[in-house]
């Protein structure tokens, strides 16, 4: 079977839309991160996080009520199915938390406060204290092996391929890390520290799926010397468009999987990869060649980008026309 | 068979055969994560600040004490903070130099009028902070041993001062960390009567009226018949002890006259005075080393002993080695405060177990079911890669002895997905080639030849961001790390090797013009 016999899309012509939605999305991420702030999790904001397991089912309400009275921005929520009668209770950081004995306060609170309201028996099955001190070394962290990782992968493809195939790559990775932060925010997941492994792992893949093109690339310049640029990457994501499809198709059924079956806890991280995986295919095929072949355009860089523009509108009215 | 593909085989057969023996069964083999098993995982913060001040306060006391007999003359003698303190009014400064000799090696001194100022030596303040943490780290690792918790783990984690305690399958988590950061408190209190068998025979002893100045506290063995005697004994010792783990100085293990294992160690100045008073009056009774309220050993006194002493029983050099260790981790000069505390029930643990083998082999099967319906037989090759690859990411993981976490188990589903990938890569150049190619073999050998350098390029950087991913992370994400890393070191050797040879294997005998792709 053969989904993508001998295709001749024009991905390259594209460039510009692409660019285009891709800051939509982007922005419209940003205006929702700058004005309701992205949620961190208990990892990199510090706090107290209880599940606690009912012997009988308990409404969400009842427990909400239950810890109403411990001060600060509490989270209640059922985790899992009804049946598994699992709540989590999340407190934020407390001011003075340095002490050791403070630390531990906010989980007794809770328990306190359940066991006072009257509520069935329960155990605690999970219980994360994270103090300031962890909070922020983990924040540092994350952010700089999220940036050395991308500066090592871009020295290696400058390496390997020419200094724009690098930039063209490495602009395809802030793409998927901007897109996949902006669908966080959109869907309300928390940035903890799976989250931040799921991130660097689309890294890692997004140019994955880059660096499979560019090798076509770099093969048909060799071939088909008297190719533009342009049509030469355009081919080349034809040639490997069956492939980055497939592969994008089965590691999206893998992280499916863990979405649907994984439990509670690696659904952020199961979530992070489906939209990192989408969002680095899209990227190979539209934004990394797009950008390579900006970049290697003759000396007049800046002007390129304005005199380009309206001869891709022209096109695309064509392509319409017709 | 070609004899070529034969010795590829069998090498094949044999990396599937150590890895399966490595992992199985998997349910002893493979270590679990505390975030599968259950467990507390806490990160303690030594303040290393104490050990500074304790440092300080020591020094100041001695030097005044120096002054004092040397009939030196100041009026003060004070600490200002943990790392500094000041002498002011001082008249003579030759006197004061000869006589204040020792504060000099630890802290760097500077005039000022009538006075000095001396502030720690960098060097010093860092070696004293990094002992802090050892000793910290000694002191719980003994504390968790006595739990009797299995495979814990302490180590030093991130900044220096930080300290990681892992101990799976614990649940009762507070009486864990009380016990953890409880002060390790050393008495030494002379023994008024004892050992006795029991509790009951020590109380008899007092007519079962023991008077409040003295105290019942259990030992164990006899200290005199040699350490590892068994069974727990009682001693009625005096409730106020002569000196206690802060007037301790050192501990360090040694040989006495007899050159037999024994343990020395010394006081500051004024647990040396407190000590060499109450020993010079009880010569003869028995000393009892208390920690944490229990009776470590018991000697006789033999003679005055001042600042330094030695407590000789019979000891074994390894029992000599603890007994210092311990004397030493028991004057602990720093409290701890917790920064991190995770608990997870075990129950949430097998949860989190049985959903990831489910997540597994739901991904496993969705993944087949598209490949074997893509590429028809040739699926079949793909599948036959992926799970070899999987074999050996479980034999690695067992035999390299890692932890398989939570995010451990999602990588070890991307490698489902993800290892694909290198066959597809092939597979795609193979169809490609079927059309120009002669022959199947020829598509086939031109396929994997064309790929190859792609092939090192992607998992060249999938490995950057892997390393980086254990660099940055902490014990679950280094799982997810590990897995990635293992599943594409794996994947190079399956998706090429295995993969090409089960190619020749298919269509070694016949010179096939189609393949089933």
């Amino acid at each position: 079977m053969q989904i993508f016999t001998n295709t001749n899309y024009n991905f390259i012509r594209w460039r510009w839309h692409a660019i285009g939605l891709s800051t939509a999305i982007i922005l419209a991420g940003a205006v929702l991160i700058a004005t309701r702030g992205m949620a961190l999790g208990i990892d990199f904001s510090g706090g107290t996080l209880v599940v606690v397991q009912f012997e009988q089912q308990v409404g969400e309400d009842r427990v909400r009520s239950a810890v109403n009275s411990i001060p600060g921005d509490k989270v209640v929520q059922q985790i899992g199915t009804v049946a598994e009668r699992q709540i989590m209770i999340r407190l934020p950081q407390a001011a003075s938390v340095e002490q050791g004995t403070s630390l531990e306060s906010g989980s007794k609170a809770i328990e306190d406060a359940i066991r006072a309201a009257g509520l069935p028996k329960f155990e605690v099955v999970k219980r994360d204290v994270v103090g300031p001190v962890i909070g922020a070394d983990l924040q540092r962290r994350g952010l700089l092996a999220t940036l050395v990782s991308i500066l090592a992968i871009t020295a290696y493809i400058a390496v390997r391929f020419r200094p724009s195939f690098a930039i063209g790559a490495i602009a395809a990775t802030f793409h998927d890390l901007l897109v996949t932060i902006a669908f966080l925010a959109f869907f309300g997941y928390d940035l903890s520290l799976n989250v931040v492994a799921a991130i660097l792992t689309i890294t890692g893949y997004s140019v994955n799926d880059t660096i499979v093109i560019f090798d076509r690339v770099r093969e048909n310049l060799r071939s088909k010397r008297r190719d533009s640029l342009e049509e030469v990457v355009n081919t080349s994501v034809n040639q490997t468009l069956s492939r980055t499809i497939i592969t994008a198709g089965t590691t999206f059924l893998s992280v499916l999987a863990l979405y649907l079956f994984g439990g509670e806890a690696l659904r952020g991280f199961a979530f992070t990869m489906l939209v990192g995986v989408v969002s680095g295919t899209y990227s190979t095929v539209f934004i990394a060649s797009a950008i390579a072949i900006i970049l290697s355009k003759k000396p007049k860089t800046a002007a390129v980008a304005a005199a380009d523009t309206p001869r891709a509108n022209r096109k695309q009215k064509g392509a319409k026309a017709s | 068979m070609n004899q070529n593909v034969r010795w590829k085989l069998v090498l094949i057969l044999a990396v599937i055969a150590l890895s399966v023996w490595s992992f199985y069964p998997p349910s002893t083999k493979i270590n679990l994560g505390l975030d599968l098993k259950g467990g507390v995982h806490l990160v303690l913060r030594v303040q290393t600040d104490d050990a500074l001040k304790l440092e300080t306060e020591t020094t100041v006391e001695r030097l005044r004490d120096t002054l004092t007999r040397g009939s030196v003359q100041f009026t003060k003698v004070e600490m200002k903070d943990a790392k500094s303190f000041v002498v002011e009014g001082v008249q003579n400064d030759q006197a004061y130099r000869a006589a204040a000799v020792d504060p000099d090696a630890v802290y760097n001194r500077s005039s000022g009028v009538g006075g000095y100022t001396y502030a720690m030596k960098p060097n010093i303040e860092n070696q004293l902070r990094g002992e802090a943490v050892t000793q910290a780290l000694q002191t719980i690792e003994r504390r968790v041993n006595e739990l009797g918790v299995a495979e814990p783990i302490v180590a030093r984690q991130g900044a220096v001062d930080q300290i990681l305690v892992e101990l799976p399958g614990v649940s009762d988590v507070q009486r864990a960390k009380d016990i953890i950061r409880n002060t390790a408190v050393l008495e030494l209190k002379i023994v008024e009567q004892g050992p006795f068998a029991s509790e009951e025979l020590a109380k008899q002893a007092y007519s079962n009226n023991v008077p409040p100045e003295t105290l019942l506290l259990p030992g164990s063995g006899d200290p005199a018949a040699g350490a590892g005697t068994p069974g727990t004994v009682y001693y009625a010792v005096r409730r106020a002890s002569v000196v206690t783990g802060r007037d301790l100085r050192n501990a360090r293990p040694t040989l006495d006259e007899n050159n037999l294992p024994a343990v020395s160690f010394s006081f500051n100045s004024e647990g040396a005075r407190k000590f060499g008073a109450a020993t010079e009056t009880n010569i003869g009774r028995q000393l009892a080393i208390v920690l944490d309220n229990r009776v470590f050993s018991a000697p006789v006194i033999q003679s005055r002993i001042s600042d330094e002493g030695r407590i000789s029983g019979s000891f074994t050099q390894q029992e000599a080695q603890d007994l210092s260790l311990v004397l030493k981790s028991g004057a602990l000069p720093a409290s701890l405060t917790y920064l991190e505390e995770r608990t997870v029930g075990p129950s949430l643990g097998a949860e989190s177990v049985r959903a990831g083998v489910l997540a597994s082999i739901g991904g496993l099967a969705m993944v087949v079911v598209f490949m074997v319906f893509y590429y028809k037989l040739t699926g079949l090759n793909a599948i036959i890669s992926i799970v070899v690859n999987l074999i050996i990411l479980l034999g690695l993981m067992a035999y390299l002895g890692f932890t398989m976490t939570l995010p451990g188990i999602a990588g070890f589903i991307l490698t489902i997905g993800m290892g694909v990938d290198s066959n597809v890569l092939i597979f795609e150049r193979i169809k490609e080639e079927m059309t120009t190619a002669r022959g199947a073999r020829a598509a086939v050998n031109a396929g994997f030849d064309r790929v190859w350098w792609t092939i090192v390029d992607t998992h060249v950087s999938s490995l950057i961001s892997a390393c980086l991913l254990l660099q940055f992370g902490t014990g679950p994400i280094r799982g997810f790390a590990v897995t990635l890393i293992i599943g594409l070191l794996a994947n190079v050797f399956t998706a090429v090797f295995v993969s090409r040879t089960v190619f020749e294997l298919v269509l070694g005998r016949r010179q096939a013009q189609t393949l089933s792709i």
